[in-house]
């Protein structure tokens, strides 16, 4: 009896041994191959440079039309998404504090936007587009990409905002404070780590999207020079290089998908650390 | 210092939070009415049924069978819940009861960066590493011919995508059994395998089960990587090896073509409406499964 | 008027459990009034109605008159922003601001009105004083307020308290978090500030009760059992309930 429970629980042992070993050595796979052929093609003048003509046939130029495209795409989303995230998650905690039906009414309806697929966001922008009139623009990938990364974002600062203690409220209340301060005035500098950890996920994953951007963003090969004007992104850089029939084009796709990720490390890298700078304010209670 | 007073600065916050608060509500209901409208042109000449049932996709001839697209979307995720299950809950457990502490501190940043890679960078290491992988080596091993593009290929980085996703709810979900629990088992003399299959699977099965829903749900909508690898064919697969194509894919691919063929761009808002759907419905269905065994 | 606060027929409900009975009492001015009673004898609440906390929790059901300055402060259309300011706040732990020291003194001189950046120095280093943290921290004053001792946070939140410029002070079991000298230094406090401010007092702590009352509430279940001077409570007691209580039987 006894026996053949130490055997059931050595095979699973194992078995568990072996599913975190594989994990981590995934990651270091993706990471491997990445890394390595990335940086074999990758080069000073692909940072630096917009694509040429023929560059997708293997001439000359870069994707620094994909890289400040990116960038000012998601920075876009990303400020937008806050502008209208925060004050929701602020209303939920603050303004609706006890009224338990109606923050968890809101709370469901979160939850139900929260996973929807950005594909779907995407088809959605374009029917807007279409119906509006707009072209593929910097300005639609925006209004898509905030949508989609909408959702994250609240939720992400809803649960740190939950952990602001009640007396805290008390505090400020009996100063006289009024809820706008409250939560504008403390329930934020409370908050900080949390609110920029929001942030600087929902950052990632609005430069990291390539669904959402498909047919709103459009694509070019200049630098963005307009909210009215297609814009290149790093995600459809890297898949247009990719489908290219140049080998060379395709390892540039490769230096491309390095970039990309070397970026989002680096967001992550931030968040971690920026998230313990602003801990010092923070009161723990 | 101050250009509006207080009262004006309330009234401005306030306003400013409820116009946001109305956005976002009203966020899944626009999502819903506008790709309806858009794929009610289709709905109109064609059942529901028909659309969904259909094996014949040729849009040129007007005809529109999502079956096909369907099927391999089912088929992709299921496989991919398949294989990432057992590894996120293997994990979770060695991570949270067995090994050591500093390496749960470990698995975090592991997990958070597994996490944070976009879909396209999966899909290029998808297509350098795994799709090779299956044309040079599974399938010749088991004597099947395969260009590596496949359900498979799709189902494996699918997997990939989603094991940061579910261990992490599940480690949660495991860190919130009560210590208390755990060590009456212990107490009673059962061993720490003992304890883990009947006490703290059981309890965290509600939770299992609601990460697994989930990541089934994530998993149907994720476009970019599997599309990269599996193959884009419209055709029912009968192996997993066989190529394969799915409803994100389908939106994807096509939305170019989109205005010179008439009715395919609802038929195009129709999947995506499919899309939202499903989503919808498992996050509904996630919600009230964890409302119910909240209770206790 | 010698009655700084007056509460009639004050009845609190959270769902169908009733927390304060029938509550009829007067805070008079300039006095140490000390709401003494066991765990769980609604003496918190009873606070909390004082300033309107109770609004924060919209499961309790608060009915009755409380009036101040002759107005109540249950009506729906009482400004209830000035009458917060009107009292400070000392809770049971600490709760200072997520800001610097100096600015949890400031924010609460800005929402008083204060403007000047000399006026709002000048004043600042007064209420630390006032505090007795200024020597403290003195050269400390843009460090976060999250450092400093727990003892030194409650005298922070005093200070604060006081900057509003409050006519009554509300103290919710002020010291029960803080070490002997921390305590025994706000109980001197309060003697100290009775001159210029009405004070009520929460705590279980007979003691602390008997070392700093001018007038005692006595409560019980939900009810005021007894009330008046200290001096005839302590030595005279009229009640069962109280003298049961001050022979130590309920603890």
């Amino acid at each position: 009896m006894k026996r053949s429970l130490k055997i059931e629980e050595t095979v699973f042992r194992v078995l568990m041994i072996l599913s975190t070993a594989f994990i981590l050595l995934i990651l270091g796979v993706i990471m491997y191959s990445v890394f390595e052929k990335g940086m074999k093609a990758i080069s000073w003048e692909m940072l630096t440079s917009i694509p040429s003509g023929g560059y997708y046939y293997g001439k000359g130029g870069g994707i620094l039309n994909a890289i400040t495209g990116s960038m000012a795409l998601a920075f876009g989303a990303t400020i937008l998404a806050f502008v209208i995230g925060l004050p929701v998650a602020l209303y939920i905690n603050v303004f609706l504090h006890g009224k338990k039906k109606l923050v968890n009414f809101i709370r469901f309806i979160l939850d139900l936007i929260w996973g929807i697929p950005s594909i779907v966001y995407g088809a959605f922008g374009f029917t807007l587009m279409v119906l509006i009139g707009l072209q593929t623009s910097l300005l639609a990938g925006i209004v898509t990409v905030t949508l989609f990364i909408l959702p994250i974002m609240i939720r992400s600062m809803d649960e740190i905002l939950r952990t602001v203690p009640t007396g805290l409220m008390e505090a400020a209340y009996s100063l006289g404070s009024n809820k706008s301060e409250l939560a504008f005035k403390i329930f934020t500098r409370q908050s900080v780590s949390g609110i920029i950890t929001a942030v600087l996920l929902s950052f990632g994953r609005a430069i990291g999207d390539a669904a959402s951007v498909l047919f709103t963003a459009g694509y070019t090969d200049n630098l963005p020079n307009s909210l009215m004007e297609p814009v290149a992104t790093l995600p459809l850089s890297i898949f247009f290089q990719l489908a290219s029939p140049v080998p060379e084009v395709q390892a540039r796709a490769y230096a491309s998908a390095l970039v990309l990720t070397v970026i989002i490390l680096i967001v992550s890298l931030f968040s971690r650390g920026l998230g313990k700078r602003y801990h010092k304010t923070k009161i723990n209670f | 210092m101050y250009i509006l007073n207080r009262q004006q600065r309330h009234v401005v916050n306030y306003s400013w939070m409820l116009v946001s608060l109305l956005l976002v509500a009203c966020l899944p209901f626009l999502l819903f009415s506008v790709l309806y409208f858009k794929s009610f042109l289709l709905l109109r000449n064609f059942g529901l049924g028909d659309l969904i049932f259909s094996h014949s996709w040729h849009p040129s001839k007007g005809e529109f069978g999502f079956y096909p697209f369907i099927v391999g979307s089912i088929w992709v995720t299921l496989l991919a819940i398949l294989i990432s299950t057992p590894i996120c809950l293997l994990t979770a457990i060695n991570v949270t009861q067995y090994a050591k502490k500093r390496f749960l501190r470990i698995m975090h940043p592991v997990i958070d960066i597994l996490a944070g890679l976009p879909s396209v960078v999966y899909g290029v290491w998808g297509l350098l590493v795994i799709v090779p992988f299956i044309s040079r080596y599974l399938g010749p091993w088991l004597g099947i011919r395969t260009m590596g593009y496949s359900i498979l290929a799709g189902a494996f980085v699918l997997s990939i995508m989603i094991i940061p996703f579910i261990l992490n709810i599940i480690i949660e979900i495991f860190r919130t059994i009560p210590m208390e629990l755990k060590e009456a088992a212990l107490s009673l003399g059962s061993t720490k395998w003992q304890m883990v299959k009947h006490v703290l699977l059981r309890k965290a099965l509600p939770g299992i089960i609601a990460a697994v829903g989930f990541g089934l749900a994530r998993a149907f909508g994720e476009t970019m990587a599997v599309l990269m690898v599996v193959g884009n064919v419209v055709k029912v697969p009968t192996s997993v090896f066989d190529p394969g194509y799915t409803l994100p894919a389908l939106i994807a691919n096509n939305y170019g073509e989109v205005l010179s063929i008439p009715r395919y761009d609802s038929a195009l808002m129709f999947a995506a409406l499919l899309l939202l759907v499903v989503s919808l419905f498992f996050n509904l269905l996630m919600h009230f499964f964890i409302a119910r065994y909240n209770k206790y | 008027m010698e009655t700084a606060i007056k509460v009639n027929n004050l009845n609190v409900f959270a769902g169908k459990s009733q927390i304060l009975k029938n509550i009829n009492c007067e805070i008079r001015k300039k006095r140490i009034t000390v709401i003494l009673g066991p765990s769980g004898c609604g003496k918190t609440t009873l606070l909390k109605c004082m300033n309107r906390l109770t609004d924060l929790y919209p499961e309790l059901k608060v009915s009755g008159e409380i009036l101040i300055n002759e107005k109540n402060i249950l009506d729906p259309g009482a400004d209830i922003y000035k009458l917060r300011q009107s009292m400070g706040l000392l809770s049971q732990r600490p709760y200072p601001l997520p800001m610097t020291i100096y600015n949890n003194i400031a924010y609460a001189l800005k929402l008083r009105g204060v403007r000047k950046k000399r006026e709002l120095h000048k004043l600042v280093m007064d209420y630390l004083k006032q505090a007795a943290l200024y020597d403290e921290v003195r050269n400390r004053l843009r460090e976060p307020a999250s450092r400093l001792s727990i003892g030194q946070q409650q005298r922070l939140c005093l200070a604060r308290g006081l900057a509003v410029n409050p006519e009554i002070i509300l103290a919710d079991e002020p010291t029960s978090a803080l070490d002997p000298i921390s305590s025994r230094f706000i109980d001197e406090k309060f003697q100290e500030l009775k001159k210029d401010y009405t004070i009520v007092v929460v705590t279980h702590v007979l003691r602390q009760a008997r070392r700093i009352a001018d007038n005692v509430i006595f409560m019980y279940l939900g009810e005021v059992i007894e009330q008046g001077p200290a001096t005839e409570f302590f030595e005279n007691p009229k009640q069962e309930k109280t003298k049961l209580y001050l022979e130590g039987m309920f603890n």
